[in-house]
């Protein structure tokens, strides 16, 4: 096979940055120069050989996930099914809904086997899987949509909290949305986690049958699609701004079902550029455009 | 936005490049975005170029070395920002990763919030210096043999071109999607594009280079009309030579007969001019449009006089016939029989052709983007709509575009348009949506981020990036008049 990984630190000097197919990671490790260079050398390790290793199981990993059993072997994959499996008795997914967040875990995992860091990240375009040692803190900058420019609103995650990963789905991303969400951020335990619910939770930021909302059947876009004939959305046309808040109430009542469950510790969910925060505490915002809708808290939910 | 074409019949092919394998129906991309099907082939797609460009770029953020002093108020260059070129990390996967920086400038804290905007409504403004005639006014351009866009107004020296724009990008065939989208990032990226205007010219258009019509460079922009030429240099010819036509598709000059001549007490010649006369000396349509003399599309200037009058003119009167940028130039003497005979320039009138193209500045072409970030801006507040909008027009909030000043329109929105040359090589990418990416920043004081309830701990100072990042100079240039945010 020809085919090799594209590795390389980035011109930085400090991020690396690893691609094979449709895996996209830029990964930053700080700590001492050695350990650093140890975390990397794991990186690149464990990615290369990756994308095999979970293409062997693609038919599989593209069926929807049983609740309980796992048939899968390879460690990602079963991680993708672990991820998902919460949500599998609910309704149709798939452990694709989580392959981003499960390899960036992976290779964060691998890293934090050969180096002590204070801090490092995976980042698989947007799913992030997390370290942080005592003291130290990410701030996660939330674009008002994916796609378009607009002001940013941050999200801080300490070393104490529990969150150790971020994932954002919607319907600008490059896999399909069967909501209309412009963004769905979930903050989780693991990068994993937090793929698989923010892809629920973005699937549920819905208006059924509205007619402004263009969707077409997954398989005519892409032949092998997970979602098969399902209908994925391709435009929201005008909506009112009551139907905005319906939208993102049916995505919220969605998200405090698995904040209740323990799944997940927060999530922002954006529309039109309305936002609803759900979280078990205040999650930290910094909002450089408009006020929140409402923070709700929803530990007693 | 609420159409969509249907893809063509069953012929998906299958992508070889990793083990993902994916099918790929026509004209879409495998799960990577980096390969496509087109027309049947396999093809490695260019939102590898944008992936290429922001990784190669690596998320690089270029902080700008502005010149001028910084007096506290935000409408003046800050001695530092950073630049959203690259600041998605992982595009395309459409979830850029933006940074908030804060720097301190004479102890007032900025915050610049950068990302890459993706424009489906954008396009450029071309203003090709040349009084060549490109094309009628609303023509279609044709980049590739796609619709592009289309000739807009003539302006003083130049000609205009409105190009892009959304029916272009999404409203028309992909192909003519695609090739608009190729066509404006490559003008945007100050990269030379072939422009075929329906009826017209064919232009090669470059940011800060002249044109090239037909094959042949534009060098000069004129000095004036062919009537404001004469009132130029009247004084000069005096005395030199009889009679001087400025040949010009707008407004042809005749020295006798204009008000510039008459002051001067310069004789009646008995030219008769071709065309429709508007004021004395002044002409109308002497010759079609053309890429000749002075617009027109005459390469014998002679064509454009009828018969002297034989009560007026006497042999031996001289005439000077030139353009309006001096491009062009001929001397004539009249025979025994009132006809114009070429002859050699005399010394002093070659001077005054020189001192024509010497008025005349250097023609170039110039691309302003234009592109609007209103929509999730004024979305974002629907209790309010102006409210954010409202910040970046009363300069709380200041926009640019890779560094580089922007003029934001008055009115609804954040449209704002830039010149290309000012922003750093290579600053613009583009999406198969088709559509631009360009770089967008906001910046304000960060007191007034605070006033929007913002948790302050947490901005990242400059400092934070100097270390890693590259540093660029920027021209001292004045910034574009107009309102600035």
């Amino acid at each position: 096979m020809t085919r090799a990984p594209h590795i390389r630190l980035l011109p930085d000097g400090r991020r690396l940055h690893l691609q094979d197919g449709p895996i996209d990671l830029i990964v930053e490790a700080r700590g001492s120069e050695t350990e650093v260079r140890h975390a990397y050398d794991a990186a690149t390790w464990r990615f290369t050989g990756l994308l095999d290793e979970l293409c062997a199981e693609l038919p599989l990993l593209r069926q929807p996930a049983d609740p309980v059993r796992c048939r899968l072997l390879g460690v990602i994959a079963r991680r993708m099914h672990m991820a998902v499996a919460p949500f599998a008795a609910d309704g149709f997914i798939t452990p694709m809904a989580a392959v981003a967040g499960s390899v960036a875990e992976e290779i964060l995992g691998a890293m934090m086997k050969e180096a002590r860091l204070g801090r490092a990240y995976v980042n698989n375009g947007g799913d992030i899987a997390l370290h942080l040692a005592g003291g130290e803190y990410f701030t996660v900058g939330l674009a008002e949509r994916p796609d378009v420019s607009g002001l940013l609103r941050t999200m801080i995650v300490h070393a104490g909290d529990p969150t150790r990963g971020v994932a954002t789905s919607g319907r600008h991303g490059r896999s399909f949305s069967l909501g209309i969400a412009d963004a769905v951020t979930v903050l989780a335990r693991t990068a994993s986690q937090a793929d698989a619910a923010a892809t629920v939770i973005a699937n549920a930021v819905d208006l059924p049958r509205h007619p402004a909302i263009i969707r077409r059947p997954a398989h005519e876009l892409q032949p092998d699609s997970d979602l098969g004939a399902r209908l994925v959305t391709r435009g929201v046309g005008e909506i009112s701004s009551s139907e905005v808040e319906q939208a993102l109430e049916t995505g919220a009542v969605c998200a405090r079902k698995w904040l209740a469950a323990g799944l997940i510790d927060g999530v922002a969910l954006r529309l039109n550029g309305r936002m609803i925060v759900v979280a078990a505490k205040n999650v930290e915002t910094m909002d450089s455009s408009s006020p929140l809708r409402k923070v709700e808290s929803t530990v007693d939910a | 936005m609420l159409t969509e074409p249907n893809a063509a019949a069953d012929d998906k092919i299958r992508c070889d490049a990793c083990p993902v394998m994916c099918y790929i129906k026509p004209g879409a991309a495998g799960a990577c975005d980096r390969y496509a099907n087109h027309d049947g082939q396999l093809v490695r797609v260019d939102p590898h170029i944008v992936l290429e460009r922001t990784v190669s770029h690596g998320g690089r953020l270029v902080p700008f070395q502005a010149g001028g002093d910084w007096d506290g108020k935000i409408v003046h260059e800050p001695s530092i920002f950073v630049t959203a070129i690259g600041a998605g990390t992982t595009y395309p996967d459409y979830k850029p990763a933006p940074f908030i920086v804060s720097s301190e400038i004479d102890g007032v804290d900025m915050v610049t919030v950068v990302t890459e905007g993706i424009f489906s409504y954008c396009g450029v403004k071309v203003k090709i210096d040349t009084d060549r005639y490109l094309g009628p006014e609303t023509a279609t351009v044709r980049a590739q043999g796609e619709a592009v866009g289309h000739v807009t107004t003539g302006e003083y020296g130049s000609q205009m071109l409105s190009l892009g724009g959304v029916h272009h990008l999404t409203g028309g065939s992909k192909k003519e999607g695609r090739v608009t989208c190729d066509a404006l990032m490559d003008l945007s990226n100050c990269k030379p594009v072939e422009l075929t205007i329906d009826g017209g010219a064919t232009v090669v258009v470059q940011a800060g280079y002249p044109p090239i019509v037909n094959g042949v460079p534009e060098e000069r922009m004129r000095v004036g009309c062919g009537s404001a030429t004469i009132g130029m240099f009247a004084k000069q010819w005096h005395g030199k030579v009889d009679e001087v036509v400025v040949v010009d598709d707008h407004i042809t000059g005749v020295l006798s007969e204009h008000q510039a001549g008459k002051l001067l007490d310069i004789p009646d010649t008995g030219i008769k001019m071709k065309g429709r006369r508007s004021t004395p000396g002044r002409y109308f349509q002497v010759a079609e449009p053309g890429t000749g003399w002075g617009g027109t599309k005459i390469s014998n200037p002679l064509s454009v006089l009828g018969p002297f009058d034989v009560k007026k003119a006497r042999p031996g009167m001289t005439m000077l016939m030139v353009s309006t940028t001096g491009e062009h130039a001929a001397y004539y003497v009249l025979d025994e029989a009132l006809r114009p005979v070429e002859k050699v320039m005399p010394i002093d009138l070659r001077s005054s052709v020189e001192r024509i193209q010497e008025n005349c500045e250097p023609a170039l072409c110039t691309v302003l983007f234009m592109a609007g970030a209103g929509g999730s801006l004024r979305a974002g507040v629907t209790d309010n709509p102006v409210r954010l909008t409202r910040s970046v027009k009363e300069a709380l909030t200041r926009v640019t575009s890779g560094g580089a000043p922007v003029y934001v329109w008055p009115g609804g929105g954040i449209t704002f348009m830039v010149d290309v040359t000012r922003l750093p090589a290579g600053a613009f990418g583009y999406v198969p949506t088709p559509a631009l990416v360009a770089p967008i920043e906001f910046t304000l004081k960060l007191s007034d981020y605070a006033a929007l309830g913002g948790h302050m701990d947490h901005v990242r100072p400059l400092a934070s990036l100097k270390d890693n990042t590259e540093i660029r100079q920027t021209l001292s240039q004045p910034p574009l008049s107009g309102p600035r945010a």
